[in-house]
């Protein structure tokens, strides 16, 4: 039955790497600057599943050390890249990726 | 409770050694003082931060210089995971030299635009301390976290100019694939981290070493590979760096694509030296073709820019093609010595040379007001010195002996000879085509300074500013210097301390 299956870190490994091809298709087809940045934080957070699965599976705590690691300067990532995003905004509404093409060449 | 106060107690107290991490403790707490003083600073004498920024750095070198008088053992803290040995060293100098100078060049150039000084000098000292951090450290966390700490202030500087478009622009692009290109070296980093057990270099490297390669490590190596590609901007993943280089303030510009380009390829030297050096049948063609791509695309679309800082941008990614040439013969024959020997000879060399590069633009720019190559024009008529200095630095990053970046180039082309293999000769004849297509464009800006009319006749001297002179005669004495005895800098890329720093 279902309920004896037992998930194993390879279901977790999984799923950490569907939900990385998720992020990084997302940033190459979508245009918006806040959704390109919403899936490069999924992508951060499938990092962190497949660390954090990876730790279990060998036993060792380095793993889940490195997600704090990763979660404090994704945070800090999400600071800096709002304030950037707010100030185009501010100067163009509505502005997405593709507008931005002052510079080429 | 007193069991478990008892056990603590039991633990051993990491043995920390206060010299070795005097640089980076110098400038933590440079960074305080910098903000500090801001604060309590009025709006007319916020210059005051740039000089306190500038003894700030200063003030680090001091600890690398006696650190390296005193010489002796490898000193590795904290189980071997930060290191401090030659390597590190002359490369913590390169860091703190650069950030120096560019502080020299931002001087002027921040006060006269009215920004934001104080805050930018924090943030230059945070990235800086970032780079400094990359230098020694030698696991995956470590790496990770001197990355972010180099580059989340630089997405700042890039923007710096908030109310301007273009650099409201330079920043979003040099963010959102930098931040992408952190997730792909991440997720590589997790990998390789699941398929060794480890995430200690010299660990990876004797696990990687002890039997056959799993699909799994594969797939870590290349995405750790391409994470730092990005960092780089190795084609095909540089299309962030000509537009984030026009769009940021110049001095910014030139911190990015001398400093930050540097650390990039300290990580890269990192994991290809001690992480993983016998995986070379994973990343030998992988680099190959980054380099090949690197240097000849960089080339083709540098000849038919018109723009000052822009042909200087893709200028840099095609020398960045030759920095990573001999990283792709790291396990083969002899080539390992020569190869790291080489990379550390270039990273310094063009250091200086493209921070005077910058330097000359600057100064011409606070006349001309303009970005366009033809803005050069006739400078020999009102500008003798500078014209001298830009010719010097384009002919160094031309190769052209005896400048510093042709004994770069030399070291460059020889390891990649002695690894003596077809796949070695043949990267060493696209690097000599290569050689000769740079030579033309750095042949037109030299003709325009020579031998062209002010573009519109105005022959009034140029005024350079002190700091930037200063950054100029900084530039210049190395440039001409590491030409001529390069033997200074080689004893610190000594192969042998760097993997037997490892060992033990």
């Amino acid at each position: 039955m279902i309920a004896d299956v037992v998930p194993t870190p390879t279901w977790y490994l999984v799923l950490a790497a569907v939900l990385f091809g998720i992020g990084a298709v997302g940033v190459l087809v979508r245009r918006n600057p806040l959704v390109l940045f919403m899936c490069i934080e999924l992508m951060l957070n499938a990092v962190n599943l497949s660390f954090v699965a990876l730790s279990r599976k060998l036993g060792d705590i380095g793993g889940q050390t490195a997600v704090f690691f990763v979660l404090v300067v994704a945070a800090a990532e999400v600071v800096v890249g709002l304030g950037i995003i707010v100030s185009i905004i501010r100067r163009r509404p509505g502005a997405t990726a593709d507008d931005l093409a002052t510079l080429k060449g | 409770m007193i069991g478990l106060v008892a056990q603590v107690g039991d633990w051993p107290t990491p043995v920390v050694d206060w010299h070795a991490l005097a640089p980076e403790l110098v400038l933590i707490a440079g960074i305080n003082l910098v903000l500090a003083t801001d604060l309590l600073l009025e709006e007319g004498r916020k210059w005051a931060t740039a000089t306190l920024t500038g003894f700030v750095l200063l003030g680090a070198f001091v600890p690398v210089v006696t650190l390296a008088v005193i010489g002796g053992d490898v000193r590795a803290l904290f189980d071997g995971r930060y290191v401090i040995d030659d390597f590190a060293l002359i490369l913590k100098a390169l860091f703190l030299l650069t950030g120096y100078v560019v502080v020299l060049m931002s001087q002027t150039e921040l006060e006269e635009g009215g920004y934001y000084q104080g805050e930018f000098y924090v943030l230059l000292l945070c990235s800086v301390l970032g780079m400094v951090m990359m230098t020694s450290s030698r696991d995956l966390v470590s790496v990770f976290i001197a990355l972010e700490l180099l580059s989340i202030p630089a997405y700042m500087l890039a923007a710096w100019r908030k109310r301007d478009r273009k650099s409201n622009e330079a920043g979003v692009k040099f963010y959102l694939l930098g931040v992408f290109a952190s997730a792909v070296l991440l997720y590589g980093m997790s990998l390789l981290y699941g398929a060794t057990g480890s995430t200690r270099f010299d660990e990876i490297a004797a696990s990687l070493a002890s039997g056959d390669l799993i699909g799994l490590q594969i797939v870590g190596i290349t995405f750790v590979i391409a994470g730092f590609a990005f960092k780089v901007s190795a084609v095909p993943f540089h299309t962030w760096a000509p537009d984030t280089y026009e769009g940021a303030p110049t001095p910014v510009t030139a911190f990015l694509s001398v400093a930050s380009k540097a650390a990039g390829f300290v990580a890269l030297v990192l994991v290809i030296f001690t992480a993983f050096p016998t995986a070379d049948g994973v990343y030998g063609p992988l680099v190959w073709v980054l380099a090949a791509l690197t240097m000849t695309v960089g080339n083709v679309i540098a000849l038919r820019q018109t723009n000052i800082v822009r042909m200087l941008a893709y200028s840099s990614v095609s020398q960045g093609g030759f920095i990573l040439m001999p990283l792709a013969f790291v396990n083969s024959g002899d080539a390992a010595e020569p190869a790291l020997k080489a990379v550390v000879v270039y990273l310094l060399v063009y250091g200086f040379t493209n921070l005077g590069a910058f330097a000359v633009v600057i100064a011409v720019a606070r006349k001309t007001r303009s970005g366009a190559i033809t803005s050069f024009g006739g400078l020999i008529s009102y500008a003798p010195g500078l014209t001298v200095l830009m010719t010097l630095f384009l002919a160094s990053l031309a190769g052209i002996p005896p400048l510093g970046g042709w004994i770069a180039k030399f070291n460059a082309f020889k390891a990649v000879l002695d690894a003596g293999s077809g796949s070695g000769y043949a990267l060493a004849v696209v690097g000599a085509v290569n050689t000769a297509i740079a030579a033309a464009y750095y042949l037109r800006v030299m003709r325009e300074m020579w031998m062209n009319d002010p573009p519109d006749g105005d022959r009034a001297p140029i005024v350079t500013p002190a700091p930037v002179a200063t950054a100029l005669g900084i530039t210049a004495a190395g440039t001409v210097v590491l030409g001529i005895v390069p033997g200074l800098v080689l004893r610190f890329a000594d192969l042998q301390d760097l993997t037997g720093a490892l060992g033990g």
